[in-house]
């Protein structure tokens, strides 16, 4: 994977009053705000909050009701769907493995496209998420969290994303893990230069790594700045929810 | 088979409603009813397909085949309401197996053309051809459900809406055929088939009832592969949108 020019000023993913809606019922509401490119911007949020369906939206899993979407300056429905979710690359929360290998699973996104993945940038994949290249034919059932976790993110890394979103990938996560996969997406992100948005419960860890936080609740951002506003915010429901007075 | 034969064969209705009543199994009101519909619905097949007969119409073989593909469409779609549009993708499906396996057998001179091997062959097809409907439909929607997460992974990871299910696609075609392969594989060994045995009672040779056994035979095996794979294929991209998002079904 190369290293590709950042400008850390520019979005790379621009929101401009989305609104999503289900049934009638709103999810997300007047979302406005840009994710800025090579930067690490995390989300936080009690449960409801429509973190993962903002995501979603940003990966073309999902379209808003109204308003738009610019990734790279370009409106989201000008992408052809597949070629957006190959640049808006997306790590879920389940780490969800096809039966097999890991070296089928890393090999998936090469497949669809109906390429193969040679041996060498397998071993590279896992070598760059911290795991040996032992790792290659060993059933994906066998996996434990975290590795699933390391697997799932090289997994993404296939398609060369220039947007990785991950969403709650330490949440199941023993703190030593949590840990490596923290250090694991910061080296992604200096490495490659990709913009990364980052859906987090654990506040600390939005804080660290985290260049930029959103905090939303119940379909709104409440605030957005520096992940230092976790530290003194000047909402009064954010301060509430970082003192975990709220779910 | 005298009209006191028939009667006494009403025992063999008493037994399971007098199990159903010992066991509180609370089933005797549907075998009573199931029992008091197929008498009717037999008898009035019965007197229709005498009509039909007689009548050696071409227009009302038509409409006898019509009605059965109606009546097996209206059955099947129940288990597939949360595809869009179920009801023609079925229709269709049977309409493409009556036709095909109809000019097979009429084209290649394998069945005479008259009413009395159209229609019950048409029948015996179409009622194999609904049975694989709700199969493929019942496990369709259960892989497609129980297997999201796998759906959304290979679109998130750029892949197309027939790679998404793919696998459940395929799993749900072979499941819903393996009970036409598996009875054939034992037949004739624990069972004789009902056609077949109809015809031997009914005082045919047993090997012309064989050769006609055979026929209907290959083609349940045509209709069984026909049906899951036209009805999946038909199903699957009405699932998704043109963002290649998944539909949620209401």
């Amino acid at each position: 994977m190369l290293h590709k020019e950042v400008n850390r000023m520019k979005p790379a993913i621009q929101f401009k009053d989305v609104n999503y809606s289900i049934d009638g019922q709103p999810i997300l509401r007047n979302i406005s705000g840009a994710f800025y490119d090579g930067e690490i911007t995390t989300l936080v949020g009690p449960s409801g909050a429509g973190k993962t369906t903002l995501l979603k939206l940003c990966n073309g899993l999902l379209s808003p009701n109204d308003g738009d979407i610019m990734i790279h300056d370009q409106t989201i429905n000008d992408y052809d769907p597949v070629e957006l979710r190959r640049t808006v690359g997306m790590a879920l929360q389940s780490a969800p493995m096809i039966d097999g290998s890991v070296h089928k699973n890393l090999a998936l996104p090469l497949e669809l496209q109906g390429k193969r993945l040679p041996d060498i940038q397998a071993i590279d994949l896992l070598n760059d998420v911290g795991l040996s290249e032992d790792f290659l034919q060993r059933n994906s059932k066998e996996l434990s969290g975290g590795q699933r976790q390391k697997v799932s993110i090289a997994r993404t890394l296939v398609n060369h994303p220039q947007i990785l979103l991950l969403d709650e990938i330490t949440s199941s996560l023993d703190q030593v893990s949590q840990k490596e996969i923290e250090e694991l997406i910061v080296k992604i992100n200096r490495k490659y230069g990709v913009t990364i948005v980052w859906i987090t419960h654990d506040l600390k860890q939005a804080l660290n790594v985290g260049t930029y936080t959103w905090v939303m609740m119940a379909g709104e951002i409440v605030e957005t700045g520096k992940s230092e506003l976790l530290e003194s915010p000047s909402n009064e429901r954010v301060r509430q929810f970082v003192k975990g007075e709220l779910g | 088979m005298s009209t006191m034969a028939l009667i006494f064969s009403l025992i063999f209705v008493l037994i399971p409603i007098v199990l159903s009543k010992t066991l509180n199994l609370g089933l005797e009101k549907d075998a009573t009813i199931a029992v008091i519909r197929s008498i009717i619905q037999l008898l009035v097949v019965g007197y229709i397909l005498k009509f039909v007969f007689d009548s050696k119409s071409i227009i009302y073989i038509f409409l006898m085949v019509a009605v059965m593909i109606i009546a097996a469409t209206l059955n099947a779609r129940k288990k597939g309401a949360a595809i869009k549009g179920i009801t023609w993708k079925i229709a269709v499906t049977l309409i493409f197996i009556e036709v095909l396996t109809q000019s097979i057998l009429l084209g290649f001179n394998i069945t005479p053309h008259t009413a009395q091997y159209i229609i019950p062959i048409s029948g015996m097809m179409i009622g194999n051809g609904m049975v694989l409907a709700i199969l493929f439909l019942n496990r369709f929607i259960a892989e497609t459900e129980s297997h999201q997460d796998q759906t959304e992974l290979i679109l998130s990871l750029g892949g197309t809406p027939k790679q998404a299910v793919h696998t459940q696609l395929m799993t749900s075609i072979k499941a819903s055929m393996i009970p036409t392969i598996e009875s054939q594989k034992t037949i004739g060994l624990v069972q004789l088939p009902g056609m077949m045995s109809g015809q031997i009672i009914a005082g045919a040779s047993p090997v012309q009832a064989v050769q006609f056994q055979l026929l209907v035979l290959f083609l349940l095996l045509t209709t069984a592969s026909i049906t899951s794979i036209m009805l999946g294929f038909l199903s699957y991209p009405t699932m998704f949108n043109k963002r290649m998002q998944v539909v949620r079904s209401k």
